[in-house]
Protein backbone atom coordinates (compact mmCIF):
# COMPACT_ATOMS: atom_id res chain seq x y z
CA UNK A 1 0.00 0.00 0.00
CA UNK A 2 2.66 2.89 0.91
CA UNK A 3 4.65 1.64 -2.39
CA UNK A 4 1.67 2.40 -4.50
CA UNK A 5 1.20 5.82 -2.89
CA UNK A 6 4.91 6.59 -3.12
CA UNK A 7 4.75 5.19 -7.30
CA UNK A 8 1.75 7.45 -7.39
CA UNK A 9 3.30 10.53 -5.72
CA UNK A 10 6.05 9.82 -8.44
CA UNK A 11 4.62 9.54 -11.20
CA UNK A 12 2.31 12.87 -9.93
CA UNK A 13 5.97 14.58 -9.79
CA UNK A 14 6.92 13.41 -13.08
CA UNK A 15 3.61 14.36 -14.82
CA UNK A 16 4.16 17.84 -12.94
CA UNK A 17 7.53 18.68 -14.34
CA UNK A 18 6.81 17.42 -17.61
CA UNK A 19 3.23 19.43 -17.82
CA UNK A 20 5.66 22.27 -16.43
CA UNK A 21 8.33 21.66 -19.54
CA UNK A 22 5.58 21.84 -21.80
CA UNK A 23 4.42 24.77 -20.63
CA UNK A 24 7.88 26.52 -20.90
CA UNK A 25 8.16 25.46 -23.71
CA UNK A 26 5.03 27.04 -24.86
CA UNK A 27 5.85 30.29 -23.58
CA UNK A 28 8.98 30.16 -25.56
CA UNK A 29 7.84 29.37 -29.08
CA UNK A 30 5.15 32.22 -28.27
CA UNK A 31 8.15 34.48 -27.94
CA UNK A 32 9.82 32.88 -30.71
CA UNK A 33 6.91 34.15 -33.08
CA UNK A 34 6.00 37.42 -31.54
CA UNK A 35 9.64 38.36 -32.37
CA UNK A 36 9.87 36.91 -35.88
CA UNK A 37 6.92 40.00 -36.00
CA UNK A 38 4.40 37.82 -37.83
CA UNK A 39 1.12 38.77 -35.96
CA UNK A 40 -2.48 37.44 -36.85
CA UNK A 41 -4.17 41.13 -36.93
CA UNK A 42 -7.35 39.67 -37.71
CA UNK A 43 -7.22 36.90 -34.92
CA UNK A 44 -6.10 39.48 -32.57
CA UNK A 45 -8.82 41.62 -33.06
CA UNK A 46 -11.49 39.28 -33.05
CA UNK A 47 -10.00 38.17 -29.45
CA UNK A 48 -9.98 41.45 -28.27
CA UNK A 49 -13.61 41.96 -29.19
CA UNK A 50 -14.25 38.14 -27.11
CA UNK A 51 -11.85 38.64 -24.49
CA UNK A 52 -12.74 42.41 -23.41
CA UNK A 53 -15.50 43.74 -24.85
CA UNK A 54 -18.15 40.38 -24.03
CA UNK A 55 -16.73 40.46 -20.62
CA UNK A 56 -17.02 44.52 -19.69
CA UNK A 57 -20.36 43.73 -18.76
CA UNK A 58 -19.40 40.44 -16.02
CA UNK A 59 -16.68 42.61 -14.69
CA UNK A 60 -18.29 45.71 -14.21
CA UNK A 61 -21.33 44.25 -12.25
CA UNK A 62 -19.32 42.33 -10.53
CA UNK A 63 -17.18 45.13 -9.43
CA UNK A 64 -19.84 47.21 -8.60
CA UNK A 65 -21.62 44.46 -5.93
CA UNK A 66 -17.79 44.07 -4.56
CA UNK A 67 -17.46 47.62 -4.15
CA UNK A 68 -21.19 47.90 -2.68
CA UNK A 69 -20.36 45.34 0.19
CA UNK A 70 -16.81 46.29 0.65
CA UNK A 71 -18.98 49.66 1.64
CA UNK A 72 -21.45 48.44 3.77
CA UNK A 73 -19.17 45.78 5.61
CA UNK A 74 -16.84 48.97 6.25
CA UNK A 75 -19.42 51.01 7.05
CA UNK A 76 -20.79 49.05 9.53
CA UNK A 77 -17.74 48.39 11.50
CA UNK A 78 -16.34 51.85 10.77
CA UNK A 79 -20.02 52.71 12.72
CA UNK A 80 -19.72 50.51 15.56
CA UNK A 81 -15.89 51.04 16.49
CA UNK A 82 -16.37 55.32 16.07
CA UNK A 83 -19.70 55.62 15.36
CA UNK A 84 -19.24 56.82 12.59
CA UNK A 85 -18.59 55.38 9.01
CA UNK A 86 -15.20 57.00 8.84
CA UNK A 87 -13.39 57.17 5.72
CA UNK A 88 -15.52 54.81 3.30
CA UNK A 89 -14.04 56.15 0.29
CA UNK A 90 -10.60 56.18 0.93
CA UNK A 91 -10.67 52.32 1.90
CA UNK A 92 -13.09 51.44 -0.90
CA UNK A 93 -10.70 52.78 -3.30
CA UNK A 94 -7.63 51.92 -2.10
CA UNK A 95 -8.74 48.16 -1.84
CA UNK A 96 -10.51 48.42 -5.13
CA UNK A 97 -7.77 49.52 -7.41
CA UNK A 98 -4.55 48.05 -5.66
CA UNK A 99 -6.34 44.86 -5.06
CA UNK A 100 -9.98 44.04 -5.92
CA UNK A 101 -10.26 45.51 -9.07
CA UNK A 102 -7.63 43.57 -10.56
CA UNK A 103 -8.07 40.27 -8.96
CA UNK A 104 -11.67 40.17 -9.41
CA UNK A 105 -11.35 40.97 -13.10
CA UNK A 106 -8.94 38.62 -13.63
CA UNK A 107 -11.46 36.35 -11.83
CA UNK A 108 -14.12 36.97 -14.00
CA UNK A 109 -12.51 37.14 -17.44
CA UNK A 110 -10.36 33.47 -16.15
CA UNK A 111 -13.49 32.34 -15.67
CA UNK A 112 -15.36 33.24 -18.95
CA UNK A 113 -13.41 34.10 -21.56
CA UNK A 114 -9.99 32.16 -20.27
CA UNK A 115 -12.95 28.54 -20.20
CA UNK A 116 -13.98 29.75 -23.84
CA UNK A 117 -10.25 29.34 -25.04
CA UNK A 118 -9.67 26.12 -23.53
CA UNK A 119 -12.82 24.56 -24.62
CA UNK A 120 -12.32 26.21 -28.27
CA UNK A 121 -8.89 25.02 -28.02
CA UNK A 122 -9.37 21.60 -26.77
CA UNK A 123 -12.46 21.16 -29.29
CA UNK A 124 -10.25 21.98 -31.92
CA UNK A 125 -7.32 19.79 -30.42
CA UNK A 126 -9.41 16.67 -30.52
CA UNK A 127 -11.38 17.42 -33.97
CA UNK A 128 -8.17 17.33 -35.72
CA UNK A 129 -8.36 21.32 -36.59
CA UNK A 130 -4.50 21.84 -34.69
CA UNK A 131 -3.29 18.99 -36.83
CA UNK A 132 -5.28 20.69 -39.97
CA UNK A 133 -3.12 23.67 -39.25
CA UNK A 134 0.38 22.49 -39.78
CA UNK A 135 -0.46 21.05 -42.65
CA UNK A 136 -2.06 24.30 -44.13
CA UNK A 137 1.40 25.62 -43.65
CA UNK A 138 1.06 27.96 -40.26
CA UNK A 139 1.40 27.25 -36.78
CA UNK A 140 -1.62 26.98 -34.11
CA UNK A 141 0.58 28.88 -31.44
CA UNK A 142 1.14 31.77 -34.24
CA UNK A 143 -2.33 31.70 -35.29
CA UNK A 144 -4.35 30.93 -32.19
CA UNK A 145 -2.17 31.49 -29.35
CA UNK A 146 -0.27 34.89 -29.73
CA UNK A 147 -3.47 36.73 -30.52
CA UNK A 148 -4.82 35.29 -27.25
CA UNK A 149 -2.38 36.14 -25.02
CA UNK A 150 -2.05 39.65 -26.56
CA UNK A 151 -5.65 40.16 -26.48
CA UNK A 152 -5.47 39.66 -22.74
CA UNK A 153 -2.31 41.63 -22.37
CA UNK A 154 -4.38 44.44 -23.65
CA UNK A 155 -7.85 43.78 -22.58
CA UNK A 156 -7.59 43.09 -19.08
CA UNK A 157 -5.80 46.49 -17.65
CA UNK A 158 -8.41 48.26 -19.58
CA UNK A 159 -11.44 45.77 -17.74
CA UNK A 160 -9.35 46.36 -14.50
CA UNK A 161 -9.87 50.57 -15.15
CA UNK A 162 -13.60 50.14 -15.45
CA UNK A 163 -13.86 47.37 -13.01
CA UNK A 164 -11.96 49.95 -10.46
CA UNK A 165 -14.48 53.05 -11.21
CA UNK A 166 -17.47 50.65 -10.96
CA UNK A 167 -16.41 49.50 -8.02
CA UNK A 168 -15.31 52.78 -6.02
CA UNK A 169 -18.94 54.04 -7.77
CA UNK A 170 -20.72 50.90 -5.95
CA UNK A 171 -19.17 51.74 -2.49
CA UNK A 172 -20.19 55.68 -3.09
CA UNK A 173 -24.17 54.46 -3.87
CA UNK A 174 -23.50 52.27 -0.59
CA UNK A 175 -21.86 55.21 1.18
CA UNK A 176 -24.21 58.08 -0.44
CA UNK A 177 -27.61 56.18 0.51
CA UNK A 178 -27.32 53.42 3.18
CA UNK A 179 -24.77 55.22 5.46
CA UNK A 180 -25.49 58.56 5.22
CA UNK A 181 -21.89 59.40 3.91
CA UNK A 182 -22.07 63.11 2.03
CA UNK A 183 -21.15 62.50 -1.68
CA UNK A 184 -18.72 65.13 -0.99
CA UNK A 185 -17.13 63.66 1.69
CA UNK A 186 -16.93 60.45 -0.11
CA UNK A 187 -15.52 61.32 -3.28
CA UNK A 188 -12.58 63.61 -0.64
CA UNK A 189 -11.66 60.69 0.87
CA UNK A 190 -11.27 59.01 -2.47
CA UNK A 191 -9.00 61.46 -4.36
CA UNK A 192 -7.48 62.88 -1.48
CA UNK A 193 -5.54 59.52 -0.57
CA UNK A 194 -5.75 57.80 -4.01
CA UNK A 195 -2.40 58.66 -6.59
CA UNK A 196 -0.61 57.45 -9.72
CA UNK A 197 1.49 55.01 -7.85
CA UNK A 198 -2.06 53.42 -6.83
CA UNK A 199 -3.12 52.62 -10.09
CA UNK A 200 0.35 51.42 -11.43
CA UNK A 201 0.16 48.83 -8.14
CA UNK A 202 -3.08 47.28 -9.36
CA UNK A 203 -2.50 47.39 -13.35
CA UNK A 204 1.11 46.12 -13.29
CA UNK A 205 -0.50 43.23 -11.61
CA UNK A 206 -3.31 42.68 -14.32
CA UNK A 207 -0.47 42.28 -16.97
CA UNK A 208 1.17 39.23 -14.95
CA UNK A 209 -2.67 37.71 -14.62
CA UNK A 210 -3.15 38.34 -18.37
CA UNK A 211 0.00 36.24 -19.02
CA UNK A 212 -0.56 33.68 -16.68
CA UNK A 213 -4.56 33.22 -17.30
CA UNK A 214 -4.15 33.57 -21.21
CA UNK A 215 -0.70 30.85 -21.30
CA UNK A 216 -2.65 28.21 -18.64
CA UNK A 217 -5.67 28.48 -20.75
CA UNK A 218 -4.28 27.72 -24.66
CA UNK A 219 -1.91 25.06 -22.85
CA UNK A 220 -4.79 23.33 -21.56
CA UNK A 221 -6.69 23.72 -24.84
CA UNK A 222 -3.68 22.37 -27.21
CA UNK A 223 -3.27 18.92 -24.71
CA UNK A 224 -6.56 18.09 -24.39
CA UNK A 225 -7.23 14.53 -25.56
CA UNK A 226 -10.38 12.24 -25.32
CA UNK A 227 -13.16 13.77 -27.20
CA UNK A 228 -15.69 15.10 -25.61
CA UNK A 229 -14.93 14.45 -22.13
CA UNK A 230 -11.22 15.31 -22.64
CA UNK A 231 -12.89 18.86 -23.31
CA UNK A 232 -14.61 19.32 -20.72
CA UNK A 233 -11.89 17.49 -18.53
CA UNK A 234 -9.77 20.52 -19.97
CA UNK A 235 -11.47 23.04 -19.92
CA UNK A 236 -12.10 22.91 -15.94
CA UNK A 237 -8.62 22.48 -15.01
CA UNK A 238 -7.76 25.69 -16.83
CA UNK A 239 -10.39 27.58 -15.19
CA UNK A 240 -9.16 26.12 -11.91
CA UNK A 241 -5.36 26.42 -13.34
CA UNK A 242 -5.69 29.83 -13.90
CA UNK A 243 -8.15 31.21 -10.69
CA UNK A 244 -5.28 29.82 -8.55
CA UNK A 245 -2.47 31.03 -10.35
CA UNK A 246 -4.24 34.68 -9.74
CA UNK A 247 -4.37 34.43 -5.97
CA UNK A 248 -1.02 32.77 -5.56
CA UNK A 249 1.01 35.19 -7.94
CA UNK A 250 -1.34 38.05 -6.87
CA UNK A 251 0.73 37.42 -3.65
CA UNK A 252 4.47 37.74 -5.07
CA UNK A 253 3.63 40.61 -7.39
CA UNK A 254 2.27 42.20 -4.09
CA UNK A 255 5.44 41.51 -2.47
CA UNK A 256 7.57 41.93 -4.84
CA UNK A 257 5.82 45.72 -5.67
CA UNK A 258 5.74 46.64 -1.85
CA UNK A 259 9.70 45.63 -1.87
CA UNK A 260 10.42 47.87 -4.51
CA UNK A 261 8.37 50.78 -2.89
CA UNK A 262 5.46 50.99 -5.23
CA UNK A 263 3.11 50.14 -2.77
CA UNK B 1 8.20 9.51 -55.54
CA UNK B 2 8.08 8.48 -51.68
CA UNK B 3 9.90 5.36 -50.10
CA UNK B 4 9.23 4.60 -46.70
CA UNK B 5 12.33 2.20 -44.94
CA UNK B 6 11.97 0.69 -42.00
CA UNK B 7 10.02 3.26 -40.16
CA UNK B 8 8.97 2.67 -36.38
CA UNK B 9 6.54 4.52 -34.36
CA UNK B 10 5.35 3.81 -30.68
CA UNK B 11 3.01 5.24 -28.32
CA UNK B 12 4.89 4.81 -24.83
CA UNK B 13 4.84 0.79 -24.66
CA UNK B 14 2.37 0.75 -27.52
CA UNK B 15 4.31 -0.42 -30.70
CA UNK B 16 2.47 1.27 -33.95
CA UNK B 17 4.37 1.21 -36.92
CA UNK B 18 7.26 -1.69 -36.27
CA UNK B 19 9.49 -1.04 -39.83
CA UNK B 20 6.51 0.05 -42.42
CA UNK B 21 8.98 -0.19 -46.29
CA UNK B 22 6.41 1.35 -49.13
CA UNK B 23 7.41 2.95 -52.27
CA UNK B 24 4.99 5.20 -54.32
CA UNK B 25 5.75 6.05 -57.80
CA UNK B 26 5.35 9.28 -58.93
CA UNK B 27 1.83 9.42 -60.29
CA UNK B 28 0.13 7.01 -58.70
CA UNK B 29 -2.37 6.33 -55.93
CA UNK B 30 -1.73 3.90 -53.03
CA UNK B 31 -4.59 2.85 -51.17
CA UNK B 32 -3.62 1.39 -47.80
CA UNK B 33 -5.74 -0.93 -45.96
CA UNK B 34 -5.52 -2.72 -41.99
CA UNK B 35 -7.68 -3.01 -39.72
CA UNK B 36 -8.95 -0.43 -36.87
CA UNK B 37 -5.48 1.05 -34.87
CA UNK B 38 -3.06 -0.47 -36.94
CA UNK B 39 -1.33 2.50 -37.50
CA UNK B 40 -2.74 3.81 -40.97
CA UNK B 41 -3.33 7.49 -39.73
CA UNK B 42 -0.40 7.17 -38.00
CA UNK B 43 1.81 6.28 -41.17
CA UNK B 44 0.23 9.38 -43.04
CA UNK B 45 0.94 11.93 -40.01
CA UNK B 46 4.73 10.50 -40.49
CA UNK B 47 4.68 11.52 -43.86
CA UNK B 48 3.52 14.41 -43.46
CA UNK B 49 5.33 15.47 -40.15
CA UNK B 50 2.64 15.70 -37.71
CA UNK B 51 4.03 12.89 -35.84
CA UNK B 52 7.65 12.15 -35.38
CA UNK B 53 8.77 8.60 -36.24
CA UNK B 54 11.35 6.88 -33.58
CA UNK B 55 13.86 5.57 -36.23
CA UNK B 56 13.66 4.91 -40.44
CA UNK B 57 13.46 6.98 -43.58
CA UNK B 58 10.72 9.01 -45.38
CA UNK B 59 12.26 10.14 -48.48
CA UNK B 60 10.08 12.55 -50.55
CA UNK B 61 11.28 13.35 -54.19
CA UNK B 62 14.70 12.20 -52.32
CA UNK B 63 14.79 14.52 -49.35
CA UNK B 64 14.71 12.97 -46.18
CA UNK B 65 11.78 14.34 -44.21
CA UNK B 66 12.75 12.86 -40.94
CA UNK B 67 15.66 15.16 -40.46
CA UNK B 68 13.51 18.31 -41.21
CA UNK B 69 13.93 20.57 -37.52
CA UNK B 70 13.66 23.57 -38.28
CA UNK B 71 10.23 25.20 -38.81
CA UNK B 72 10.52 26.95 -41.88
CA UNK B 73 12.18 23.59 -43.60
CA UNK B 74 8.93 21.60 -42.36
CA UNK B 75 6.56 24.47 -43.72
CA UNK B 76 8.28 24.62 -46.86
CA UNK B 77 8.55 20.61 -46.84
CA UNK B 78 4.41 20.72 -46.18
CA UNK B 79 3.56 22.94 -49.15
CA UNK B 80 3.62 20.05 -51.32
CA UNK B 81 0.91 18.42 -49.76
CA UNK B 82 -2.41 18.27 -49.49
CA UNK B 83 -4.45 16.38 -46.36
CA UNK B 84 -7.40 15.71 -46.14
CA UNK B 85 -8.82 14.01 -42.82
CA UNK B 86 -10.77 12.24 -41.63
CA UNK B 87 -13.70 13.99 -40.11
CA UNK B 88 -12.81 16.75 -42.69
CA UNK B 89 -11.08 19.07 -39.33
CA UNK B 90 -12.47 21.84 -40.83
CA UNK B 91 -12.71 25.33 -39.09
CA UNK B 92 -15.88 25.92 -37.13
CA UNK B 93 -15.25 29.95 -37.11
CA UNK B 94 -14.81 30.44 -40.68
CA UNK B 95 -16.97 29.54 -43.93
CA UNK B 96 -16.59 27.62 -46.16
CA UNK B 97 -14.65 29.36 -48.98
CA UNK B 98 -12.74 30.80 -45.76
CA UNK B 99 -11.73 27.17 -44.82
CA UNK B 100 -11.00 26.40 -48.62
CA UNK B 101 -8.54 29.19 -48.80
CA UNK B 102 -7.29 29.37 -45.67
CA UNK B 103 -3.86 27.45 -46.44
CA UNK B 104 -3.29 29.90 -49.52
CA UNK B 105 -2.01 33.16 -47.32
CA UNK B 106 0.25 30.36 -45.98
CA UNK B 107 1.48 28.24 -48.45
CA UNK B 108 1.37 30.50 -51.96
CA UNK B 109 1.68 33.68 -53.17
CA UNK B 110 -1.38 33.96 -54.46
CA UNK B 111 -3.00 37.61 -53.60
CA UNK B 112 -5.59 37.55 -51.07
CA UNK B 113 -8.24 39.48 -54.35
CA UNK B 114 -8.06 35.25 -56.03
CA UNK B 115 -9.17 34.11 -53.06
CA UNK B 116 -12.96 34.10 -53.70
CA UNK B 117 -12.58 33.10 -56.94
CA UNK B 118 -10.19 29.87 -56.34
CA UNK B 119 -12.61 29.03 -53.86
CA UNK B 120 -15.66 28.94 -56.37
CA UNK B 121 -12.72 27.07 -58.78
CA UNK B 122 -12.29 24.46 -56.39
CA UNK B 123 -15.49 23.60 -54.86
CA UNK B 124 -17.12 23.40 -58.20
CA UNK B 125 -14.13 20.86 -58.73
CA UNK B 126 -15.46 18.56 -56.29
CA UNK B 127 -19.25 19.58 -56.96
CA UNK B 128 -20.09 21.98 -54.62
CA UNK B 129 -22.09 25.23 -55.37
CA UNK B 130 -23.36 27.87 -53.68
CA UNK B 131 -22.11 26.86 -50.44
CA UNK B 132 -19.30 29.06 -49.68
CA UNK B 133 -20.62 31.53 -47.14
CA UNK B 134 -22.45 28.63 -45.22
CA UNK B 135 -20.44 27.25 -41.76
CA UNK B 136 -18.92 23.78 -41.80
CA UNK B 137 -21.98 22.98 -39.08
CA UNK B 138 -24.48 23.89 -41.76
CA UNK B 139 -23.31 20.90 -44.40
CA UNK B 140 -23.57 17.34 -44.07
CA UNK B 141 -21.27 14.49 -43.61
CA UNK B 142 -20.50 14.45 -47.59
CA UNK B 143 -20.42 18.33 -47.99
CA UNK B 144 -17.89 18.05 -45.27
CA UNK B 145 -15.89 14.98 -46.97
CA UNK B 146 -15.85 17.42 -50.30
CA UNK B 147 -15.12 20.91 -48.65
CA UNK B 148 -11.88 18.99 -46.95
CA UNK B 149 -11.08 17.65 -50.53
CA UNK B 150 -11.38 21.38 -51.82
CA UNK B 151 -9.21 22.43 -49.02
CA UNK B 152 -6.61 19.85 -49.62
CA UNK B 153 -6.76 20.90 -53.50
CA UNK B 154 -6.64 24.75 -53.05
CA UNK B 155 -2.58 25.00 -53.09
CA UNK B 156 -2.18 22.80 -55.84
CA UNK B 157 0.01 20.38 -53.49
CA UNK B 158 2.16 17.49 -55.55
CA UNK B 159 0.73 15.09 -53.08
CA UNK B 160 -2.09 14.23 -51.70
CA UNK B 161 -2.92 12.15 -48.56
CA UNK B 162 -6.44 10.76 -47.70
CA UNK B 163 -7.37 9.78 -44.35
CA UNK B 164 -10.27 7.36 -44.64
CA UNK B 165 -12.03 9.65 -47.34
CA UNK B 166 -14.85 7.58 -47.20
CA UNK B 167 -15.45 6.72 -43.33
CA UNK B 168 -19.20 7.40 -42.07
CA UNK B 169 -20.64 8.10 -45.29
CA UNK B 170 -23.51 6.23 -47.28
CA UNK B 171 -22.20 4.00 -50.15
CA UNK B 172 -23.77 6.31 -53.02
CA UNK B 173 -21.73 9.14 -51.14
CA UNK B 174 -18.79 7.06 -50.71
CA UNK B 175 -19.24 6.09 -54.60
CA UNK B 176 -19.11 9.79 -55.51
CA UNK B 177 -15.91 10.73 -53.37
CA UNK B 178 -14.10 7.55 -55.08
CA UNK B 179 -15.01 8.93 -58.25
CA UNK B 180 -13.78 12.33 -57.33
CA UNK B 181 -10.39 11.53 -55.87
CA UNK B 182 -10.20 10.00 -59.02
CA UNK B 183 -11.05 13.15 -61.00
CA UNK B 184 -8.66 14.59 -59.18
CA UNK B 185 -5.90 12.51 -60.30
CA UNK B 186 -6.50 12.68 -63.75
CA UNK B 187 -7.09 16.57 -63.63
CA UNK B 188 -4.51 17.34 -61.25
CA UNK B 189 -1.98 14.45 -61.88
CA UNK B 190 -0.86 14.16 -58.27
CA UNK B 191 0.54 11.49 -56.53
CA UNK B 192 -1.98 10.42 -53.55
CA UNK B 193 -1.52 8.36 -50.62
CA UNK B 194 -5.37 6.98 -49.19
CA UNK B 195 -6.03 5.16 -46.41
CA UNK B 196 -9.28 3.06 -45.76
CA UNK B 197 -10.58 -0.29 -44.61
CA UNK B 198 -13.71 0.30 -47.28
CA UNK B 199 -12.15 -2.28 -49.90
CA UNK B 200 -15.00 -0.98 -52.75
CA UNK B 201 -13.11 2.55 -52.29
CA UNK B 202 -10.21 1.16 -52.28
CA UNK B 203 -10.25 -1.39 -55.37
CA UNK B 204 -11.40 1.92 -57.83
CA UNK B 205 -9.32 4.80 -56.47
CA UNK B 206 -6.18 2.20 -55.65
CA UNK B 207 -3.27 1.58 -58.53
CA UNK B 208 -1.57 -0.62 -56.08
CA UNK B 209 -3.10 -1.23 -52.51
CA UNK B 210 -0.71 -2.28 -49.49
CA UNK B 211 -1.97 -3.83 -46.44
CA UNK B 212 -0.35 -3.04 -42.91
CA UNK B 213 -0.33 -4.97 -40.23
CA UNK B 214 0.78 -5.45 -36.64
CA UNK B 215 2.65 -2.39 -37.50
CA UNK B 216 4.20 -3.75 -40.88
CA UNK B 217 3.28 -3.77 -44.76
CA UNK B 218 1.84 -7.54 -45.60
CA UNK B 219 2.02 -6.76 -49.02
CA UNK B 220 1.50 -3.96 -51.83
CA UNK B 221 -0.23 -5.31 -55.09
CA UNK B 222 -2.68 -4.11 -57.65
CA UNK B 223 -6.24 -3.96 -56.97
CA UNK B 224 -6.87 -7.47 -59.52
CA UNK B 225 -3.83 -9.06 -57.60
CA UNK B 226 -5.82 -8.10 -53.96
CA UNK B 227 -8.91 -9.62 -54.79
CA UNK B 228 -7.84 -12.80 -55.90
CA UNK B 229 -4.40 -13.50 -53.46
CA UNK B 230 -3.43 -16.31 -51.43
CA UNK B 231 -1.91 -14.18 -48.42
CA UNK B 232 -4.54 -15.83 -45.31
CA UNK B 233 -4.28 -12.05 -43.86
CA UNK B 234 -5.15 -10.71 -46.79
CA UNK B 235 -7.90 -12.41 -47.88
CA UNK B 236 -9.38 -12.10 -44.65
CA UNK B 237 -9.32 -8.64 -44.63
CA UNK B 238 -10.46 -8.33 -48.00
CA UNK B 239 -13.57 -10.31 -47.70
CA UNK B 240 -14.37 -9.04 -44.15
CA UNK B 241 -14.72 -12.31 -42.35
CA UNK B 242 -14.43 -12.67 -38.82
CA UNK B 243 -12.71 -15.98 -38.35
CA UNK B 244 -8.66 -15.99 -39.20
CA UNK B 245 -5.16 -15.00 -38.55
CA UNK B 246 -6.43 -11.50 -37.81
CA UNK B 247 -8.96 -12.10 -35.31
CA UNK B 248 -6.52 -14.25 -33.08
CA UNK B 249 -4.49 -10.47 -32.87
CA UNK B 250 -7.60 -9.10 -32.32
CA UNK B 251 -9.14 -10.98 -28.96
CA UNK B 252 -4.72 -10.17 -27.84
CA UNK B 253 -5.62 -7.00 -27.67
CA UNK B 254 -8.91 -7.31 -26.05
Amino acid sequence: MIQGTVGRFGNWLVELAQSMGEQALLVRSAFGWFLKGRIEWRQFLVQVVRVGVESVSLAVGCNLFTGMVLALQTGASFKNLFNEPLFTGTIVSFAMVKELGPVMTALTVSGRAGAAIAAELGTMKVTEQIDALYTLGTDPIRYLVIPRVMAFLIVLPVLTLFSDYSGVLGGCLVATFKLKVPVSVYWHDVFDHLGHQEFFHGLLKTYVFAFAIAFICCFKGLTTTGGAEGVGKSTTSAVVYSMTAVLVLDYFVTAVLVAIGLA
Amino acid sequence: MIRVVGLRKNFGSRMVLQGVDLTVESGETMVVIGGSGCGKSTLLKCVIGLVRPNSGLIEVDGADVTRLHDEVEIADYRRKFGYCFQEGALFDSLSVWENVTFGLKYLTDVPEGRYRAIAQEKLELVGLREVEELRPAQLSGGMKKRVALARAIAAEPQYILYDEPTTGLDPIMSDIISDLILDLKEKLGVTSIAVTHDMRSAYKIGDRIAMLHDGKVLGVASPKEIKTTTNPYIRQFVEGVSQGPIQMKLRDYD
